[in-house]
């Protein structure tokens, strides 16, 4: 007969914590920044249909790395929320402050209740207006909520990744030099990405009402120079 | 609100209205009611009308909403987008014909966003009679709601109008409709100046006429409001999606067509 044996819950928590880090960081790297007419959402992702950036609402975009499965339900459900309160009060009064504590809070719970972790990491990114600035909200496996204004990026490995975009890092930069930036931190120094490799949206104004837009093969390519 | 979660077994899909009716968000409180006399004292919306032509669909509806014999508001639009490539415009009670058309609209979003594809426009098409038949209680007291969808087919290159009826039967009209209390009128006007292929000019030219003289047979339907300036709305689909024709181009077109009338002699 086996035994009930004790762990002790910090013990629980560390291996939950490795379990998704490590399945996090088996999947590739996303990054997010501001530029001067809004923000721009870089994934290495070679997939034209499975994708890990998306839209959420008229302003918001949700991007998200690790498990694929877990990360789109979290997208639909992050969906569902906003369309049904804007349907509910106004379109203006949908935000992503609000959603973004919706999923660290599920995130957390997930985290500390269940057996298994969720394996993902997730941004929400909205694009600022007159009465407030952009907002890039980035949550980690355990709820952790950090709110960037200038970049976020998300994966395993990051810290490289990190201190090139914090570097190259600048508040009048166009989208030409972001996206540039953000691919040229997203490859290193011994890979090169081509617009096959990547995905890429922005959220920016001048596209109407809904701001998100995917930026695809020729348009990309030659925004990459 | 919390996060809208389910189980992947019980999920509503890329459904809006089978999502809100899940979460209990209020929409039609009528629905299910006992049909009893059609009731006194809403707004029923008017005329509005949809042509082919050769780049696409215009569309096009008055301003007056009336209660009873009474004008209720002036200025109501009864032209909206649906989505990018698709244009509604509503007939019938106005409280549920906007609350319609703003379901419609966020459903034709949602399932864009959830599903990362467009609905064909035959897709959207359907959504929309089934809408109109879940509202048949309503109608059924009275509060009809009659919709008029247009959009331009992406894969079939061409635009394509949809006429509904109370039960939410719908059918495509091969060149052009009207509904609304002065649908007949708008809609024989049409047929004498309808030739294929129309340019974009002379189709919304014949959408104005047709308005026109809807308005000056029709007590419910609203004419140009010169005084106050309020024009009906005029709006067109094509492969570059929806656009409203500018107020001051339906203005002067309007102005045109009653200088027209008092040079050549004839009955405005």
């Amino acid at each position: 007969m086996t035994m009930p044996y004790y762990v002790a819950p910090e013990q629980v928590m560390k291996d939950r914590a490795e379990y998704a880090q490590k399945g996090i960081a088996r999947g590739r790297s996303l990054v997010a920044t501001t530029y001067d007419q809004g923000i721009v959402i870089v994934a290495d992702n070679p997939s034209r249909s499975l994708h890990k950036i998306s839209e959420i609402y008229d302003r918001i975009a949700f991007a998200g790395v690790g498990k694929y499965n877990e990360f789109d339900q979290l997208r639909v459900s992050g969906i569902r929320h906003a369309d049904t309160k804007g349907y509910a009060y106004s379109r203006e009064d949908v935000e992503a402050r609000s959603l973004a504590n919706l999923y660290a809070q599920y995130l957390g719970q997930v985290f500390t209740h269940e057996m298994k972790p969720l394996e993902v990491e997730i941004l929400v990114a909205e694009l600022g207006n007159d009465l407030r600035p952009p907002q890039l909200y980035h949550i980690a496996y355990e709820g952790t909520i950090t709110d960037e204004d200038r970049f976020a990026v998300l994966g395993g490995e990051t810290e490289a990744i990190v201190v090139a975009l914090d570097e190259a890092w600048s508040l009048s930069w166009t989208l030409p030099e972001a996206l540039q930036a953000a691919v040229g931190a997203l490859a290193g120094a011994d890979r090169t990405l081509g617009a096959d490799d990547l995905e890429v949206a922005v959220l920016a104004e001048g596209n109407g009402r809904r701001s998100f837009r995917r930026l695809v093969d020729d348009q990309l390519a030659a925004l990459l120079g | 609100m919390s996060l809208p979660l389910f189980t992947t077994t019980d999920d509503p899909g890329p459904d809006f209205a089978g999502l809100i009716r899940r979460l209990r968000v209020p929409t039609h409180p009528l629905i299910g009611a006992t049909p009893t006399a059609p009731a006194e004292g809403f707004r029923h919306g008017t005329t509005v009308v949809a042509l082919r032509y050769a780049d696409g669909v215009v569309m096009a509806g008055d301003r007056r909403a009336t209660e009873g014999h009474a004008i209720a508001h002036r200025s109501m639009e009864k032209v909206f987008p649906a989505d990018r490539f698709s244009a509604v415009a509503i007939a019938g009670a106005a409280g549920p014909a906007v609350e319609m058309v703003r379901l419609f609209q966020t459903q034709l979003e949602h399932y864009e966003k959830v599903e990362g594809a467009v609905l064909s426009l035959e897709g959207k098409a359907n959504q929309l009679g089934q809408m109109v038949r879940e509202h048949l209680p309503m109608a059924m007291q009275g509060l009809a709601v009659v919709p008029l969808f247009a959009g331009y087919d992406l894969a079939r290159r061409t635009g394509r109008i949809f006429t509904y009826d109370v039960t939410g039967g719908h059918y495509e009209e091969s060149e052009y409709n009207a509904t609304g209390s002065g649908g007949r009128d708008a809609r024989t006007t049409i047929k004498l100046g309808y030739r294929d292929g129309l340019a974009r000019d002379d189709a919304v030219e014949l959408a104005i006429q047709s308005l026109y003289e809807a308005a000056d047979e029709d007590s419910a339907t609203g004419g140009p409001d010169l005084i106050r300036g309020i024009y009906p709305l005029v709006a067109t689909v094509t492969s570059e999606g929806f656009t409203s024709v500018d107020e001051v181009e339906v203005a002067e077109r309007f102005a045109a067509l009653i200088e027209r009338r008092r040079t050549e002699g004839r009955q405005p």
